[in-house]
């Protein structure tokens, strides 16, 4: 409870602090010093952290394997389950990467001792709403790319297009900005109340949640509620893009918040569990095929002075017991 | 161990969270919930810090002086050697996926035993020490600092884990939370903390070759107890030869096959069969030991104790090495040691001198498992076997988490066994192959003081046990894996009562037929044949 009620207060002081500021005529420091201070701080934050996980030696093949192994020419392979070549690795990565896999697998505990058994029902939820949030999450991202790519390349109008197909209200309304809410919501709620992953989140859990949550909303009062000059807000993210910042006026507080929140995801995200981003590629159970006994897999560090307590050193402690139980051996005694 | 509960009550395990946050609960050692610590000359043995009588129980548990610079010093250590500790501290969500699919968890509800948590006690040292964020924020961010309390929380939940890696099949980063428990197992032992039932097998096997320290010709008088029933069972006298040079072949098993029920059925079974094919296959003591302790202390020992196969096999000249029925010894073999000890260039791809298939999936390591072998004799149409003699028997699979999660061998048994009974049916599809629950007993955690929480952590495997049992009939659960023999009778006894536990070979071995044989009357464990009760008495 702790670390829910710390990390809302957290976004809440976050969010507070370009709403008032920005009014108060610091609109040149949210709008132009602390997007680069971020974006500084994400990418040599995010490299750096990459960077220590690849160069780190992975010293033996670990696969996690999830179904049947290349074996002889009838028995039929499970190949992106338990991949036996790099090919086939690859698809079993894409659709960990792409489909969350794994999560598809999730299954619930249901342990019912009136009736003596205990059983595991899928449970897709998790899967549904992560994939959900994550895809959404990346449209909006992409959507995004409009405030300063000119002419806007087709892909984007494209996505655009299709995700306002409902043309509900005005400015029509993006279903992407609807999943992205439920998706976040979900998480957020399952945090709260399933009573197990409440006993293992941290400040650190929630936090996150939160700040994407407020950047969601926020949005969503500019675009919905606002109203807010895009013309302006282009003008200035060309800006910054190209390197010569410009504020324009009448940009309402509520961009600055919007924005901040969005600076504050960047800096916060290299030095947080959000890197699963980056990590999920390097994860040595699901990157590395299970052909252990087909090649061999070199550890860098493999020391060949460990040598086995030796068969001679064996013989010389046994001779004589061997000897008699007619045992052959290499030196007589 | 204390008097346990019975089933029913067992079965109603409490998972309500306690109201504490987990980082205030301090862990509870009770007979029955640890494993005895190592004793100290088998620690001077080995050489391993920090040789002293200690109790769990008591609170000084005696650690050097400097305890907390040699685990921040090892952590460093780690953190440099293995990218996947690196990568798993990182990159938790906490999601929770895993929380509820550890059979520990499961069976006692408590949530340190959640693998995510299990996890958290090491992750959160790991942020208190060596990231700068969290060490700012403190427990906010989930970091805390070393303390003896924290020493002793991991002794009681990384071993209260089998290194199953059932967490690791679910979760969406595949983080491994048996290759943490290894890695904080190596930890403690740099401080003295570890457990009698893995150092002193690791010791027997350094220098006996054996865990139980079987000295050579006692396990040779072992052998010959057994040739001399399998004479009593089916009138041959199969001869097995010990340190033969020029052997085509080198067979190593677990050893626990030769010293105990019902292991020894299955090592009867290996025999029969070897002497059925007249396969050209050596023995020996010295690397008499299929399954890897070292395994469950540290690299450096898993490495020490596997190179003996590799050593014995060249000194012997054969051109490649069968392994027999082990769940460890295979996650060891198949993904360690052509890594540690290889390239086995001495060796020659395995083909098999009855059907000439070329076993290709080992043509790195030279080490098949007899069980492919076997499934190519069958498929090839060169074992005659006769089901009715394993008749009365309803099959089910035992899926071992280390052939499963670690290698991927599922077909390979279940077709054996489909030729050796008439009657075979899973268990529910959730709790097998892939998703199979462990035993209890993995990870050197099969010793007596344990049992009661090893047959909590049984819930999940009990259960669907005693669910086919009381659907369809099943007698009889097969399985690979010699810790499994030792461990699932006991939870068979108690979760599933009247079930009997076999290993594979010990069914092959039961339905062999010999050219022009005597007619059998007795299967391996020397009991009446179906149909031909009462025919003992008449000899
Ligand atoms: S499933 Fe993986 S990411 Fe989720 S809590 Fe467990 S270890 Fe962490
Ligand atoms: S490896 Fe197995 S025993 Fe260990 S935490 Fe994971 S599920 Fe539990």
């Amino acid at each position: 409870m702790a670390g829910l009620v710390t990390a809302l207060l957290a976004v809440a002081a976050l969010a507070a602090l370009p709403a008032l500021g920005a009014g108060a005529g610091m609109a040149k420091v949210f709008g132009t010093i602390v997007p680069y201070v971020a974006v500084a701080i994400f990418v040599a934050g995010f490299i750096k952290k990459v960077i220590g996980w690849a160069s780190t030696p992975q010293p033996f093949s670990i696969a996690t394997t999830g179904g049947q192994q290349y074996s002889l020419p009838w028995v039929k392979q499970a190949k992106f389950d338990n991949p036996s070549t790099p090919g086939q690795t690859f698809i079993r990565m894409a659709l960990e990467v792409l489909c969350f896999r794994s999560l598809f697998r999730n299954t619930k505990l249901d342990n019912r001792p009136e009736e003596g058994r205990v059983a595991y029902g899928s449970d897709k939820s998790l899967w549904l709403f992560s994939l959900m949030f994550h895809y959404s999450f990346l449209i909006v991202f992409i959507r995004h790319f409009r405030f300063f790519l000119e002419p806007v390349p087709m892909v984007i109008t494209g996505v655009e297009f299709v995700d306002s197909i409902l043309q509900i209200g005005v400015p029509t309304l993006y279903l992407t900005d609807v999943f992205f809410v439920v998706g976040v919501t979900f998480l957020l709620a399952r945090r709260i109340y399933d009573p197990k992953v409440n006993y293992i989140s941290l400040a650190s859990d929630f936090f996150p949640l939160f700040l994407i949550l407020a950047i969601a909303l926020s949005g969503i009062y500019m675009r919905y509620f606002a109203k807010v000059d895009v013309i302006a807000i282009k003008q200035l993210v060309i800006g910054l893009v190209s390197f010569k910042p410009v504020i324009p006026p009448n940009i309402d507080w509520s961009f600055y918040m919007h924005f901040f929140l969005v600076c504050v995801l960047w800096a916060y995200f290299p030095f947080s569990k959000l890197m699963h981003l980056g990590g999920v590629f390097l994860s040595p159970t699901r990157n590395l095929p299970n052909n252990t006994r087909m090649e061999r897999y070199i550890n860098p560090w493999n020391d060949p002075s460990i040598k086995p307590h030796s068969y001679a050193d064996y013989e010389d402690d046994f001779r004589e017991k061997m000897i008699e139980a007619g045992l052959p051996v290499d030196k007589e005694a | 161990m204390s008097k346990m509960a019975p089933p029913e009550e067992v079965m109603n395990v409490n998972y309500s969270t306690p109201a504490e946050p987990w980082m205030d609960v301090k862990p509870e050692f009770k007979l029955g919930n640890y494993s005895y610590p190592g004793k100290p000359d088998v620690l001077k043995y080995l050489g391993l810090p920090n040789p002293r009588d200690w109790n769990p129980e008591e609170e000084d548990w005696k650690l050097p002086p400097d305890w907390r610079e040699i685990i921040t010093d090892g952590f460093r250590e780690l953190l440099k050697k293995y990218r996947s500790l690196k990568v798993f501290m990182d990159v938790c969500v906490r999601c929770g996926a895993c929380a509820d699919k550890c059979h520990f968890y499961i069976g006692s509800g408590d949530p340190k035993n959640m693998p995510v948590l299990r996890a958290e006690l090491l992750r959160s040292i790991y942020r208190g020490e060596f990231t700068v964020a969290a060490k700012i924020l403190g427990k906010l961010a989930g970091a805390r600092k070393l303390e003896e309390d924290v020493i002793k929380e991991w002794f009681m939940y990384f071993y209260q884990c089998t290194q199953c890696r059932r967490c690791s099949l679910y979760c969406p980063y595949g983080i491994d939370t048996a290759e943490i428990t290894f890695l904080a197992r190596d930890l403690m032992n740099r401080i003295g903390v570890n457990i009698n039932w893995i150092l002193e097998p690791v010791a027997n096997c350094n220098r006996t070759g054996n865990h139980l320290g079987i000295q050579p010709h006692a396990f040779k008088d072992m052998m010959d107890f057994l040739v001399d029933d399998i004479e009593t069972i089916t009138g041959r006298r199969v001869e097995p030869t010990f340190h033969r040079k020029g052997a085509e072949i080198l067979f190593i098993t677990p050893s626990g096959d030769i010293f105990a029920e019902p292991g020894i059925y299955t090592f009867m079974g290996y025999l029969l069969l070897f002497d059925y094919l007249d396969l050209d296959v050596t023995w020996s003591t010295y690397a008499s030991e299929g399954g890897n302790f070292g395994s469950f202390t540290n690299d450096k020992w898993m490495k020490k104790l596997n190179a003996k196969m590799y050593h014995e096999a060249q000194r012997l000249g054969v051109k490649y090495i069968i392994g027999g029925e082990c769940g460890h010894m295979w996650r060891v073999l198949n993904q360690f040691m052509d890594t540690m000890n290889g390239p086995a260039d001495f060796l020659e791809v395995p083909k098999s001198p009855i059907t000439g298939t070329v076993f290709n999936n080992a043509k790195s390591t030279k080490m098949i498992h007899l069980v492919e072998f076997t499934a190519d004799l069958i498929k090839n149409n060169k074992l005659k076997l006769d089901k009715s003699r394993n008749a009365g028997i309803v099959a089910t699979w035992h899926d071992s988490c280390n052939t499963s999660r670690g290698m991927g061998f599922f077909d390979e048994p279940r077709y054996v066994l489909q030729n050796v009974v008439e009657k075979f049916v899973d268990m529910p599809s959730q709790t097998i192959r892939e998703q199979t629950f462990c035993c209890g007993g993995g990870a050197g955690l099969n010793n007596g003081e344990f049992t009661e929480m090893r047959l909590r952590g049984g819930l999940p495997r009990g259960n669907a046990l005693n669910y086919v049992q009381e659907k369809f009939g099943v007698n009889t659960m097969s399985c690979i894996c010699a810790i499994d023999r030792a461990t699932l009778p006991g939870l068979a006894d108690y979760w599933a009562p009247g079930v009997t536990v076999t290993g594979l070979h010990e069914l092959v071995g039961n339905a062999l037929v010999f050219e022009g044989e005597e007619e059998r009357t007795m299967n391996l464990r020397q009991e009446d044949l179906p149909g031909i009760e009462g025919s003992e008495e008449e000899e």
